[in-house]
């Protein structure tokens, strides 16, 4: 079976949605005015999503990720570089879990 | 806007440059797509299904959403639920796509929009850092949507394609791969003490949030409260100033 008019059905929604979404912001964001609160806030966006992101993932993990996730800041201070601080934090994650299971 | 002038060498750079920037996270996508296929496989759908999803919604955490409501029965398929899902766990794209209004021009609105069509979670945050430090362009957030999308498309088909049980990306610490990023971006950022306490609030919303309700909420929750915070603080130290 290829597939079926209800799963085109939803896949099709599901897309729809998706760009409908992805499309608002980018068309909300002309609306707002270029100065003041409205600016400020589009200026914020960007960090609080960032920091919003990462911290449940550092916090609900346990130690593990909050070592990794020190480990990766050092070294991303330390030394500026993205890839860098990625693969330290993917290590120590990696390395930590096998000392903690085994 | 620069970018409407340059030369089409120039803007084939920062689309290369936008793709490279984004490796570290496309490891992850990978990692992760390998994974959606091996469940979509599990879950029913056929070849056609997973090319269609996986190419027209192309975002990974709607699309393991509707793993979990998906049936191999097409009448007994919950499609408005499905499209529901969808749509909650993408509202956070609004805040992600308004950010990037500055990059284009004021005029020929539609063709930008579209292109949020190839916005990713991981490009989005490549291209704020890029912008942030006064760099970053269409062409930037188009190669990294253009990497993603073919990282998640071929190991989405491989997964299914080997349909067996394939690692759990956690056991090799690639589930950390988007947080060490992300992580490493958020302290890029980093313009000054301003930032302090919008980012704890952030943080501390998003925690909470995601220990009441399950799914993408609390990126939502947490970016809207923190920026909000953010901008309350600015405004009211400028206005103190004046």
């Amino acid at each position: 079976m290829l597939t079926s008019p209800e799963a085109v059905a939803a896949i099709l929604g599901m897309a729809i949605v998706t760009m409908a979404v992805k499309a608002s912001g980018f068309l909300l964001a002309d609306r707002l005015p270029r100065d003041g609160f409205a600016a400020a806030w589009l200026r914020h966006i960007p960090g609080a999503v960032l920091a919003a992101l990462v911290a449940p993932a550092v916090v609900t993990g346990g130690v593990v990720e909050a070592i990794a996730a020190a480990a990766t800041a050092a070294v991303f201070i330390l030394s500026k570089n993205l890839f860098a601080a990625m693969a330290i934090g993917v290590a120590t994650v990696y390395t930590v879990r096998l000392l903690v299971a085994g | 806007m620069t970018d409407i002038a340059a030369s089409p060498d120039s803007r084939m750079d920062q689309f290369l440059a936008g793709a490279r920037a984004c490796v570290p996270v496309a490891i992850s996508v990978a990692a992760y797509g390998l994974v959606w296929g091996v469940l979509a496989r599990g879950a029913g759908l056929s070849l056609l299904e997973v090319i269609m999803m996986s190419a027209l919604v192309f975002a990974g955490s709607a699309q393991f959403v509707a793993l979990d409501l998906w049936t191999a029965t097409p009448a007994a398929l919950p499609i408005g639920a499905l499209v529901l899902a969808a749509l909650i766990v993408n509202l956070r794209y609004l805040l992600l796509t308004a950010t990037l209004r500055p990059l284009y021009p004021a005029k020929g609105l539609l063709g930008g929009a579209l292109s949020m069509y190839l916005v990713t979670d991981e490009n989005w945050a490549m291209t704020v850092a890029a912008m942030a430090r006064g760099k970053g362009s269409v062409a930037f957030l188009m190669g990294g949507g253009a990497l993603a999308w073919i990282a998640w498309m071929s190991t989405n088909l491989v997964g299914y394609g080997l349909g067996s049980a394939i690692d759990d990306p956690s056991r090799w610490g690639l589930d950390f791969a988007f947080t060490a990023t992300f992580l490493a971006l958020l302290l890029g950022m980093w313009k000054g003490r301003g930032d302090l306490v919008p980012w704890l609030v952030a943080a501390l919303a998003a925690i909470l949030t995601s220990r009441l309700v399950e799914g993408s909420w609390h990126i939502l929750v947490g970016g809207v409260v923190g920026s909000l915070v953010g901008a309350y603080l600015e405004t009211r130290k400028n206005a103190h100033k004046s």
